[in-house]
């Protein structure tokens, strides 16, 4: 199926191409992203990002081929197949959502090409063995947040805690993250419960958190739907606090929610508070270049999503340089160079955090890189 | 559990059930005269609640277009079937029905949307979005398969759920909208918090399943309807146009899913694939009714709304998989009151 963004991003690639013509030595990118299916909301502002990845690295042309997965994990393996066979890519970036990048591992270390992860799950580059050698992760571990939380917390005086998380992989990552860091701070869980994305109610799951008679509640969702459950919570009489993930750091999560999520506190990444950071803090200019390009290209508000894309071709920006002494692009040996050099890179500062990577940690972010933030009057504050 | 718990369960389940039981009398309407099992009913649903809410913000809903487009489109496999020679007769009736009418609501929702007409206005209007929907898919993708298999039949359904809700993601991206309610109060009842959209959910609901019955009781249109569900045959030799009768029930059944649309957008939150899960709850009630009983179908809907919500509370990680398994000792129990299954009749 060729999807309509895919075409935009062929035509922006074909335009970068005009002016100089096509040369072999290009660096060729492929990407999988869900901009279709149950991923659409992060994967669409993806897709939207790819006109405006940088055409040229290191001295170098890049090539970006563009496909959507649908949120398929056969799809995304089967764009990740083609990418190797059709497009000879030097790396791959993908996918959206933790499923559907899986069986991209054993892939990337079959074919020796770098696969950049855009998505949460911990387990793809954890522990860091043969095959997962070729993959680093650009979106911090669920631990950090988790882990900036429940500090934030404790520091409140906070002692039980009512958990609701989505009955996916994303829910299930929190779940263990949580259901650790919590009690390493002192606090418990006195109630855990899930729902489903589409779920037109979560009245049972709200009502068995508030008999629970938790200090707080937390709930582990991403996007507008993570706004049911707050709102119903107020509807029925919680007065509490309320936490959620950095899965919510959209605009769109505080339209939905309304007055209901006013005073929700969650930890995310610097992006999304970047124009409250003061002028000297390096996270600012990265995010505020790619917020205003990515709004002059779409018309619209950029998101964390798309800054994953952005993210990566800055980590494989600090490391072509190093690759290309070693090899041609579209040779094995230059893709080898390349992952060698991804693992030297050291202090970069990305949309998602501080990234520091080694061979033994592929998905090096520190505790700097949680931000937590309050929803105080429609809109993100910055309050540590 | 206690029982203010107890009686805000049955409240939400009631409320669910409500929609349900809306999306389990299509079905059953539709199954019965045209052996289609409707799956873009959940759809449609979803179309009227977020054009609904779409038009509260004041934006014409995408789905506008794909009326024109349908229009055209219906109009256009209307002339090819004539095979070039038209009769005056259909081209005035195609140009009216399926040319100026949907250019006419196009224009009218583009004019009045951005006025932010009030709830009532945004009703109607999604009304007029929505309830054509159903005939002209039925003249596309069903009337030409009008005497498949019941399973050609499913199959084309699924194509056109699927069609549907990629474009749902086109028209209304992926993000879920909530509408603001018409009556916004809520008051105290027996120990629980009722909302007044809440009461207007069921009784509206429970207004139109009558109205429905009115029309299948007192009406032409509806004892035909009635004549090709018993048998479609006998229908057509005293002179019932079955083909009519079909784009008459797919006519009530996205009526109906408008209703329930503009319903339950101020209720919950909804996404362009929200549809679908709808549709399936409100089948596993229409199931229990056979296919074919309504009142059984209408009992049942509110009995899986409350199942729900009580399996949410108590186990919320096994909440589908109880709904869904409701349908097997359903299905078991009606196996062994009628041991054998007649296949339709081939008309």
């Amino acid at each position: 199926m060729t999807h309509p963004y895919a075409r935009i991003a062929t035509l922006a690639f074909a335009l970068s191409l005009g002016a100089t013509g096509t040369c072999l030595a290009d660096i060729t990118v492929g990407i999988t992203v869900s901009a279709t299916g149950p991923g659409a909301a992060l994967g669409g502002p993806e897709m939207k990002t790819v006109a405006i990845l940088p055409a040229e690295i290191a001295g170098q042309k890049v090539k970006y081929v563009a496909l959507d997965d649908a949120s398929d994990a056969t799809k995304s393996a089967t764009n990740f197949r083609k990418f190797v066979a059709e497009d000879k890519a030097d790396l791959v970036i993908g996918s959206t959502l933790t499923f559907t990048t899986l069986p991209l591992v054993d892939i990337a270390a079959e074919s020796k090409t770098p696969l950049m992860a855009t998505t949460a799950g911990a387990v793809l580059v954890e522990p860091v063995d043969e095959k997962r050698r070729w993959v680093f992760k650009i979106v911090p571990n669920d631990r950090i947040g988790a882990v900036a939380l429940a500090k934030y917390m404790a520091k409140q005086g906070i002692k039980t805690v009512g958990f609701l998380a989505f009955n996916d992989a994303y829910g299930e990552a929190w779940t263990k993250e949580v259901n650790k860091a919590f009690p390493d701070n002192g606090m418990s869980l006195v109630a855990s419960e899930t729902y489903a994305r589409t779920d037109t109610s979560a009245i049972g799951q709200v009502l068995k958190l508030i008999a629970a008679k938790p200090d707080a509640v937390f709930i582990a969702a991403s996007g507008t739907p993570a706004a049911v459950p707050a709102r119903e919570l107020r509807e029925k009489g919680f007065a509490g606090p309320m936490f959620q993930t950095h899965g919510v750091a959209s605009p769109l999560f505080i339209q939905a929610g309304g007055k209901d999520v006013e005073g929700t506190v969650i930890s995310a990444e610097p992006f999304v508070v970047a124009s409250q950071l003061p002028d000297d803090n390096p996270f600012k200019k990265v995010a505020l270049d790619y917020a205003a390009r990515y709004k002059e290209a779409n018309n619209a508000p950029a998101t964390i999503f798309g800054a994953h894309l952005v993210d990566a071709m800055r980590i494989i920006a600090a490391a072509a340089p190093e690759a290309l002494k070693k090899g041609e692009p579209g040779s094995e040996a230059f893709r080898t160079a390349l992952r060698d050099a991804i693992e030297q890179v050291k202090g970069l500062y990305l949309n998602n955090g501080l990234l520091t990577m080694s061979p033994t940690d592929h998905c090096g972010y520190d505790d700097r890189s949680a931000m937590v933030m309050k929803v105080e009057d429609g809109a993100f504050k910055l309050i540590q | 559990m206690d029982g203010s718990i107890a009686l805000s369960l049955v409240q939400d389940g009631l409320v669910n059930g409500a929609i349900y039981a809306l999306v389990a009398v299509a079905l059953v309407l539709v199954f019965a005269v045209t052996r289609v099992i409707l799956v873009p009913q959940g759809e449609f649903v979803a179309f009227a609640a977020l054009g609904y809410a779409q038009l509260q913000g004041g934006t014409r809903p995408g789905t506008a277009g794909l009326l024109v487009a349908l229009g055209a489109a219906a109009f256009l496999l209307d002339l090819i079937r004539a095979r070039g020679r038209p009769g005056f007769a259909l081209l005035l009736r195609g140009l009216g029905t399926d040319i100026a009418f949907p250019a006419a609501v196009y224009v009218l929702v583009d004019r009045v949307a951005p006025l932010r007409p009030g709830w009532g206005a945004d009703a109607l209007l999604t009304l007029l979005l929505v309830a054509p929907l159903g005939p002209y898919l039925y003249r596309l993708a069903f009337r030409p398969l009008a005497d498949s298999s019941v399973l050609v039949l499913l199959i084309a359904a699924v194509g056109v759920h699927l069609a549907l809700t990629v474009l749902g993601l086109g028209f209304f991206g992926p993000e879920g909208f909530r509408a603001d309610a018409a009556f916004g109060g809520s008051f105290a009842l027996g120990g629980t918090i009722v909302q007044a959209q809440q009461i207007l959910v069921v009784a509206a609901a429970l207004i139109s399943m009558g109205a429905l019955w009115l029309l299948f009781e007192r009406t032409l249109v509806g004892k035909a309807l009635r004549a090709v569900a018993v048998n479609r045959t006998g229908a057509r030799l005293v002179g019932i146009p079955i083909a009519l009768s079909g784009e008459a029930a797919f006519a009530l059944a996205s009526l109906i899913g408008a209703i329930s649309g503009i319903l339950i957008a101020p209720v919950t939150m909804l996404y362009f694939d929200s549809g679908f899960l709808i549709g399936l709850k409100g089948f596993v009630a229409a199931i229990t009714g056979g296919l074919a009983d309504y009142p059984l179908a209408v009992a049942a809907s509110f009995g899986v709304g409350i199942v729900q919500s009580f399996a949410a509370f108590w186990t919320s990680t096994f909440m589908e998989v109880v709904v869904f398994m409701l349908v097997v000792p359903v299905l078991l129990l009606r196996s062994l009151r009628a041991p054998s299954v007649e296949e339709e009749e081939e008309a």
